[in-house]
């Protein structure tokens, strides 16, 4: 054998060896996917998931209604609050230069790697240790921490990919800056910001542990915000660790609506927006 | 008392003033360095009890006893370093290998899926991995790798029996999965960011795409590709709800991968809504500082590292 026809060998096995790698990556996600709609799915279609509350175990019939109420309220309240300030830090970010930018930026990039068990432990500490009782309110407030610097830094990207001659020519009308920022930059930019946004509050919507010791959860139905409340995500982690079939069943269900949140928030906002898109999942 | 002329200099000044809408903007930029200060000033002041009480000697003690109030990070430590670890080394080769094959020219088709396929592997909610993982990859795991492996190689203090279902092995092996599109992702940017004229130069010397890539391209991305390895490992160190479903939560130091574990993130996640003692909870809270600052730590060198290389 020659040298060059060794070399050629030892290519095309490298790119297979590649190649397989590459593709195994995927096969998790297949197994994941195919076992969360084969358990979760009969659950799911079964209307009563969507329209009463859990049950004691051995009373069929029960569902997760106060886990989607939950999840509604609690990452709502968070979006709330996390998008206006986001977006608003997000346009700091694009319109400003120096040291007081470069350091928001280095602490929102920072921060979005924060463990979020650690951000609850913190709105445990502001606000249940104080109020001295669990709240869906402390819960959202966790959440919106942790969205904060995901929709800053994608609002941030999808603004400096607006052309700068937009800018100029509002400024160039006399506008003053916050109609150039909010009436004519801002809706520029606004699939991104949205897509942001919407992968942020995916993200919140698929957090467990920052609710664990805020938001805590709650079998029954409650939409009072000062009260302790359920979450899909405290369903999944509550029921899959019991021993009834019933209840590991809404947990499969519970996983599966989660996954088609998340799914359907990804895939839209890729195939709206591919660029934007990658650097969300950069950031997510 | 005034006198008109600093009026007069605002007025035909080049510096626009600051108006509104300018203060409004940097009070929501500074919102977020405010609450990562806020977060941290707390969890040390929640700690503080716990600090005062046991010292530095808190990470280097191994008892963690709620009744007689003896606690000691070191076990957790070890957990969540060890899971880590292997998590990050069974994902780096897979995460490499992704990261080459999305960056490098040819076989486009396949992009596609596998692109967004890693994409939407991150985004799956740790809850969802941990449900999948305690009642089909622990099972599985367990039945073809760690009870063979403990029966044929339980001479090897790694595979030291008894082997169980919910081990290390299991909480390394849902990291894995976990942090594999981060690192994938930071890596095909970091790989692509290598200059084009090297890889030419490099094909017009007659290499073959494996010796460009291997000796040309991925040396020139090394850097980089570290920076993306510290920024999975933080991750990995971070996680806190798979983990907690399948690695056992036992808090013993063993070196058998196949026996229950206990992680950082998990010890807070399962004790801290129980515990009522102050130590307890102070002591939960010292765990979770030293948590964040492990993570912020890894995260802020990293994203330094990987600047410093997209730069070039």
């Amino acid at each position: 054998m020659t040298r060059a026809t060794r070399r050629r060998i030892a290519n095309l096995v490298a790119r297979a060896l590649v190649l397989a790698l590459a593709a195994a990556a995927v096969i998790p996600l297949l197994m994941v996917l195919v076992y969360v709609i084969r358990q979760g799915l009969p659950t799911l279609l079964d209307l009563n998931f969507f329209t009463n509350i859990e049950r004691p175990v051995g009373i069929p019939g029960g569902g997760e209604a106060q886990a989607i109420a939950g999840t509604l309220l609690i990452v709502g309240m968070a979006s709330l609050a996390a998008i206006p300030v986001g977006v608003l830090g997000g346009i700091f970010l694009a319109e400003s230069e120096g040291r007081v930018a470069d350091q928001v930026r280095l602490a929102a990039d920072v921060m979005v790697a924060a463990p979020s068990i650690a951000v609850g432990l913190f709105a445990y500490a502001a606000i249940v240790a104080s109020t001295k009782s669990f709240t869906a309110l402390s819960g959202s407030v966790a959440l919106a921490l942790l969205m904060l610097p995901i929709i800053a830094r994608i609002t941030e990207g999808s603004l400096r990919l607006v052309p700068h001659s937009l800018r100029e020519s509002g400024v160039a009308l006399g506008l003053p800056r916050w109609r150039v920022s909010l009436q004519l930059v801002l809706p520029a930019a606004l699939p991104g910001v949205i897509t942001g946004a919407f992968l942020a509050v995916a993200r919140a919507a698929g957090e467990t542990a920052p609710l664990l010791f805020t938001a805590f959860g709650n079998q029954r139905l409650t939409l009072n915000p000062l009260q302790p409340m359920d979450s899909l995500t405290l369903v999944v982690f509550r029921n899959a660790l019991t021993p009834y079939p019933q209840l590991q069943n809404e947990a499969w269900a519970a996983a599966l609506l989660l996954v088609i949140i998340v799914l359907v928030a990804n895939l839209s906002t890729r195939f709206a927006l591919r660029r934007q898109a990658r650097l969300a999942a950069r950031l997510a | 008392m005034s006198t008109g002329a600093p009026a007069l200099a605002r007025a035909t000044s080049v510096r626009p003033p600051r108006e509104a809408y300018g203060r409004i903007l940097l009070l929501a930029g500074l919102v977020v360095p405010a609450s990562l200060i806020a977060i941290l000033a707390l969890l040390i002041k929640g700690s503080a009890l716990s600090i005062g009480t046991f010292g530095p000697g808190f990470v280097v003690a191994r008892e963690w006893d709620p009744v007689h109030l003896h606690f000691g990070a070191l076990t957790f430590i070890y957990g969540t370093f060890v899971s880590s670890i292997i998590g990050l080394l069974l994902a780096l080769p897979i995460g490499i290998a992704v990261a080459v094959f999305l960056a490098e020219p040819g076989l486009g088709w396949l992009k596609g899926p596998i692109g967004i396929g890693v994409e939407m592997l991150a985004a799956i909610p740790s809850v969802v991995y941990g449900l999948w993982a305690l009642f089909v990859m622990a099972p599985w795991v367990y039945l073809h790798i760690s009870s063979p492996a403990s029966e044929r190689l339980g001479r090897f203090p790694v595979f030291a029996p008894d082997a169980q279902q919910a081990s290390m092995l299991a909480g390394a092996l849902v990291l894995t999965i976990m942090i594999l599109p981060s690192l994938a992702a930071v890596s095909r940017d970091v790989i692509r960011a290598v200059p084009r004229e090297m890889r030419e130069a490099s094909y017009a010397l007659g290499t073959t795409w494996w010796e460009t890539t291997w000796r040309i391209v991925l040396p020139a991305a090394r850097a980089g590709i570290f920076g993306a390895v510290i920024l999975a490992f933080g991750r990995a160190v971070g996680e806190t709800i798979a983990v907690t479903m399948v690695i056992g939560n036992r808090p013993s130091i063993t070196a058998s991968v196949v026996q229950p574990a206990y992680t950082m993130a998990s010890v807070i996640a399962n004790e801290f809504t129980e515990a009522t003692v102050p130590l307890h909870i102070s002591s939960l809270i010292e765990i979770g500082l030293l948590l964040i600052l492990i993570t912020l730590a890894l995260n802020l060198g990293a994203l330094l590292l990987i600047r410093s290389v997209k730069r070039l």
